[in-house]
């Protein structure tokens, strides 16, 4: 029997020679395809798992952004999006000489400005606190306890906090009639609907959001605090000299996020606390597009407040991704 | 972290007051939930009059009695587990494929997939437009519609795709040798090995449906379809305004307020149960959503 010749791999060296002939005699690009043909044949499988997910986002993420047009159009559900006719800059005029609108952008600005103020530090305070605490398992139940609020309806604490509110059966005013003043009706009154929601938000999500600080904390290298210790540093200067400056980066990122969310006041909670008498102070901008296009029909309008909405939103954290890569080095991509 | 009999008088002054700040703020947090809670066992009078501080006044189950008479509260109560564990069965079966497919280095056009799917976490069409495309789609009013439109997100994508890619490729060979197609390496190899990754977003899943309420409430219209967050919704608005119930109320022994609180207490119940589990693995999950793209 004649010597095989075989190549590297194994393979008869006459079929390889047939092979390289036959790959000469193809065009390149017939290869090419060839080649994403066998592809497919052979990891169709996973484009198999793929294309449920992306029709999703098609149908109920993409085709949304595609019935954003109507910000431009006379929409009539009648005609449908792509039949309705093309208005230009109308709708965008009417929101901007639309005082409720204008009065809307003012309270989400407002209203975003005061949980940047409070609400953004009470989550790292809570963290650098919670780092201080020596007593493991006092630590963990405070924990648990603080956490728990992330994980309730917005309904229940709108629930809890109208009935902790109310002017004859509220907990706020049976205290504040120990100290023999009149009760006060909380929820109707245009300038404590800030205050309120501003808080609430604090109780709710201080706790939750100091997970991220504290994980930020625990990563914090041990040998800064030992030399420390052999400087004879107490522990005050320790959390301004090290933790602080070690989590700043994490401080920036989470910071970025919110700027991003100015926009984006938690609306939900809004629409189940605020009231016709508290509007002057308590509509926000997707309020306004909820009562504007889902009460009253107005869908071109309100998508055209939706859109300019989402677009300073975009700018917003381009802006500060930008300014913080720029002076930080720290982004979010 | 150092040893208490190191520390200095004024680090261990330091270290009471943070503790006791700590447990300040721990009372605050809770205090709202044994308020509602002492609320929904007091007498609707006492509850009216503002009686109630700390502890149950006149403490009776009346307000409790009404709601398990109403047939909506049970209604919807139903319908929250439907969404509940259908929602959530619904986001797995699009998550573990997508994630996994995303995950695989071979995937053509894997950066514009990636792309395509994190877009949709800095720009969205808004509320009007997602609305319109439900009316189109015939999904208002529809238990179907609020199961699969909230199905998928970028980040719980994202976040499952990310531990994935983590998995080492050495785990699934001795598969591939026995021949193992990438749905039986899917199931056999990557998806034990990401228990924890998976129980936090399925968990992130039950909680964000046991609670949904806008879109419940904008989508559906039929009673008998609404979730226990729209019912408690509508029994707070309309409960101190409703004569009916007036005119019950002056007879039994609750109140608009003790009901209200009876059934704040009865939907936060099922959560109480389910957090510890979710305690074990949200802190762990929410770092695994250290989102890059």
């Amino acid at each position: 029997m004649a010597e095989e010749h075989t190549t590297a791999a194994g393979q008869p060296i006459q079929e390889a020679v047939i092979e390289a002939q036959e790959a000469q005699r193809m065009p390149p690009n017939d290869g090419r395809w060839t080649r994403l043909f066998d592809h497919f044949k052979r990891e169709w499988q996973i484009y198999a798992m793929l294309l449920p997910t992306i029709i999703w986002f098609l149908v109920f993420l993409y085709k949304p952004m595609y019935g954003l047009q109507i910000a431009f159009k006379d929409y009539s559900i009648f005609r449908g999006v792509a039949n309705s006719p093309w208005i230009g800059l109308e709708h965008f005029q009417t929101l901007f000489s639309n005082d409720q609108f204008l009065r809307a952008i003012g309270n989400t600005i407002k209203i975003s400005a005061l949980n940047l103020i409070f609400g953004f530090p009470a989550p790292i305070i809570l963290a650098l606190m919670f780092n201080e605490v020596l007593h493991a398992s006092y630590k963990r139940t405070a924990q648990t306890i603080v956490y728990l609020p992330h994980f309730i309806s917005s309904v229940i604490i709108a629930g809890i906090v109208i009935t902790a509110f109310s002017p004859t059966a509220g907990i706020v005013n049976t205290i504040i009639g120990w100290f023999g003043l009149d009760p006060v009706y909380f929820l109707t009154q245009p300038q404590w609907f800030r205050p309120i929601f501003v808080g609430t938000g604090i109780w709710q999500e201080a706790g939750f959001g100091s997970i991220v600080f504290l994980a930020a904390i625990a990563g914090v290298n041990p040998s800064l605090y030992e030399s420390a210790v052999v400087d004879g540093a107490n522990r005050w200067q320790m959390m301004w000299k090290i933790t602080i400056p070690s989590i700043l980066p994490t401080i920036l990122i989470m910071l970025i996020i919110r700027i991003g969310n100015v926009m984006e006041v938690s609306f939900e909670l809004v629409i189940l606390l605020y009231q016709p008498a508290t509007y002057e102070t308590a509509d926000v901008v997707n309020t306004w597009i909820y009562r504007q296009g889902l009460q009253s029909g107005q869908y071109d309008l309100a998508a055209a407040g939706g859109l300019f909405n989402a677009f300073v939103a975009f700018v917003l954290v381009m802006t500060a991704n930008t300014l913080s890569r720029r002076y930080s080095r720290t982004s979010l991509w | 972290m150092m040893k208490w009999n190191l520390y200095s008088r004024g680090d261990k002054i330091f270290a009471i007051a943070v503790s006791v700040l700590i447990g300040m703020f721990t009372v605050a947090t809770l205090y709202p939930f044994i308020y509602i809670a002492a609320v929904s066992f007091s007498s609707g009078f006492a509850a009216q009059s503002g009686k109630v501080v700390f502890m149950p006044i006149d403490a009776t189950i009346e307000a409790y009695g009404y709601i398990i008479n109403d047939p909506k509260f049970w209604r919807s109560y139903g319908n929250t587990f439907i969404y509940t564990i259908g929602g959530t069965i619904m986001s797995m079966l699009f998550i573990i494929p997508g994630a996994y497919a995303l995950s695989r280095p071979q995937l053509k056009g894997r950066r514009f997939f990636n792309l395509f799917i994190a877009f949709t976490m800095w720009f969205n069409a808004g509320l009007i437009p997602f609305f319109l495309n439900m009316r189109d789609l015939g999904l208002l009013d529809s238990m179907f519609g609020i199961i699969i439109a909230f199905a998928v997100n970028a980040f719980n994508i994202i976040l499952l795709r990310n531990f994935f890619e983590a998995i080492p490729q050495s785990f699934e060979e001795a598969a591939r040798m026995d021949g193992a197609n990438d749905f039986q390496v899917l199931w056999k190899v990557y998806v034990p090995l990401s228990k924890p990754a998976i129980a936090t977003i399925t968990l992130f899943c039950i909680v964000s449906r046991w609670n949904g309420f806008f879109w419940a409430m904008v989508l559906l219209q039929s009673e008998e379809k609404i979730p226990l967050q729209v019912f408690l919704r509508h029994t707070i608005a309309n409960l101190s305004d409703n004569d009916e119930f007036a005119i019950l109320q002056t007879a039994a022994g609750f109140s608009a307020e003790t009901v209200t609180a009876a059934i704040i207490v009865c939907s936060i119940i099922p959560v109480l149960i389910v957090y510890p589990f979710i305690q074990k693995y949200f802190e762990k999950g929410i770092l695994l959503g250290g989102v890059k793209e």
